[in-house]
């Protein structure tokens, strides 16, 4: 069954939480992955390795580069989750 | 330029070991002559013909946040847990030249002055490992992309230079078993030569993993007394069977006398010069005749102003192997002759098992708490004294060191052929 919007957000707050320490709180829509929540563009593959395997979604490397923010992967794996 | 050379000192110690995860509870440990050696419980040792190491007595990880611990070999754990000891116990605070996030700023020392030389002896191998079985059970997409920078052997020098802001260089001299003290008499003559004040040095190890414990054990270099963990590192000891595997590491602040002088620094002892040789004679086993290690001992008076007779005590290299050990106290008779009779000699590897490139960092910072404290650490296990053993080992428990000027030396040889001899002086 496809994640809604919210869930993948808790999902990626978790993620994010796993891989760089920053509250799950404080991961919002808005915040940038580089800027905000310290995630360098080593731990960036980390993320999106993981929410690959929890959404049952494939994100090529050249798609990455456009994930900014939260907000921008919930809505990748929005509209590409199997 | 100023070519005058300048005199180092050293004006902080860190350490994590299996005896304890600081400076001061591992020198206790020490002076208590106990084992840092047990039985491996992993389930991973059980086929093993060699079941026993010195694990860590604390776990780096409990010592670093998690986010930052799970992007650093284990290695780079304990040097980052060790040289932030030796940084704070040197009196500073934080990155250099910045204030720290809640506004607290330590002596001043120049980043452009400030340098780092970590090593170990064989890198990031169980990040190495690891990956690897994640690539065989998981596949390509799951290996972690902090790989390299976890497995490459400089990791702990820059991840140590990061934390720092150290920025007159970040090295990593690798020479087996040597690397740690051949990384600490690097650090010095980035001083003596001038191209910086404040250097944190030392080595690190984190190999304890199946496949160097095969390795190692296949070469028969390392002690099978599963039966008797504690007992099994034993020096100088008849049956002495091979060195046992340990985990940690050590760093040391060196810092010229002047920048030290300047900020009113609590000195430890002189850092007074090092001696360097290569055996060029077989890539692990010891050249018999000892000419090598003299050679290496022979270099250290010659280039420094230190005299045998203020030598009172020696950290020896003393992995607890056959040949190794002997070889080591002829070739300092050879050298310092009658003069090796008032050297207390201890081998301290008796009790925190062989950390390979981390061997030459706990045991300058020994060597140098030695001076300090004017007490050499026992060797322990010594039941039956291999009567070949010339020279004062000291034995069962501690020893008080003489008052006044004295010296002490700090032995590291390596796979390869490598020999480097440390001298340390009370100031």
């Amino acid at each position: 069954m496809a994640a809604t919007k919210e869930e993948i957000i808790t999902g990626l707050a978790e993620i994010v939480n796993e891989i760089a320490g920053i509250p799950t709180e404080d991961v919002k829509e808005e915040k940038s992955f580089t800027d905000d929540l310290d995630v360098d563009s080593l731990s960036m593959v980390e993320v999106v390795v993981a929410a690959e395997e929890r959404f049952n979604v494939k994100i090529p490397d050249d798609d990455v580069k456009n994930l900014q923010t939260v907000g921008d992967a919930a809505k990748y794996v929005l509209d590409h989750q199997g | 330029m100023n070519t005058t050379p300048h005199t180092v000192v050293v004006t902080g110690i860190g350490a994590t070991t299996p005896l304890g995860g600081d400076s001061t509870s591992t020198w206790e440990g020490l002076l208590a002559g106990r084992s840092g050696v047990s039985l491996i419980e992993d389930d991973w040792a059980a086929e093993l013909p060699v079941r026993i190491a010195a694990r860590a007595a604390v776990d780096p990880t409990e010592r670093l946040p998690r986010p930052q611990a799970r992007k650093l070999d284990r290695s780079a754990q304990f040097a980052l847990v060790a040289a932030s000891e030796a940084w704070e116990d040197a009196g500073f605070l934080g990155k250099a030249g910045e204030v720290t996030p809640d506004g607290k700023s330590g002596p001043a020392v120049d980043p452009e002055r400030l340098g780092t030389v970590v090593a170990s002896g064989i890198g990031g191998v169980t990040t190495l490992l690891d990956q690897y079985d994640v690539l065989r059970e998981k596949g390509v997409r799951r290996v972690s992309p902090h790989t390299v920078p976890m497995l490459m052997p400089n990791g702990p020098s820059a991840n140590v230079g990061l934390m720092v802001n150290a920025r007159a260089g970040v090295h990593t001299p690798v020479s087996a078993c040597a690397s740690g003290c051949e990384a600490i008499g690097y650090a010095a003559e980035m001083i003596r030569s001038g191209r910086a004040d404040v250097v944190l040095a030392g080595g690190t190890e984190a190999a304890i993993h199946p496949l160097p414990i095969a390795a190692f054990g296949n070469m028969m270099a390392l002690s099978k007394n599963n039966a008797d963990p504690e007992g099994a590192s034993r020096p100088y000891d008849v049956d002495r069977n091979g060195f046992v595997l340990g985990e940690g590491a050590g760093v040391v602040v060196l810092e010229s006398a002047e920048h030290a002088a300047a900020r009113g620094a609590r000195v430890y002892a002189e850092a007074v010069g090092q001696g360097v040789s290569a055996d060029s004679h077989h890539i692990t086993q010891p050249e018999p005749s000892g000419n090598g290690i003299a050679h290496a001992l022979q270099n250290l008076l010659d280039d420094s102003d230190l005299k045998p007779a203020e030598v009172a005590h020696v950290n020896a290299h003393a992995t607890s192997t056959p040949l190794g050990d002997i070889g080591e106290l002829k070739s300092m008779r050879k050298v310092f002759g009658d003069d090796l009779d008032h050297m207390a000699v201890s081998a301290t590897k008796s009790m925190t098992g062989h950390l390979l490139g981390g061997a030459g960092g706990i045991e300058s910072v020994a060597t140098v708490q030695a001076l300090y404290h004017r007490t050499a650490p026992p060797s322990i296990n010594i039941v039956r004294l291999d009567p070949e053993a010339e020279g004062d080992i000291v034995r069962d428990s501690a020893r008080p060191l003489p008052e006044g000027r004295i010296a002490a030396l700090n032995n590291s040889f390596g796979f390869g052929g490598h020999n480097l001899v440390l001298a340390f002086r009370t100031v």
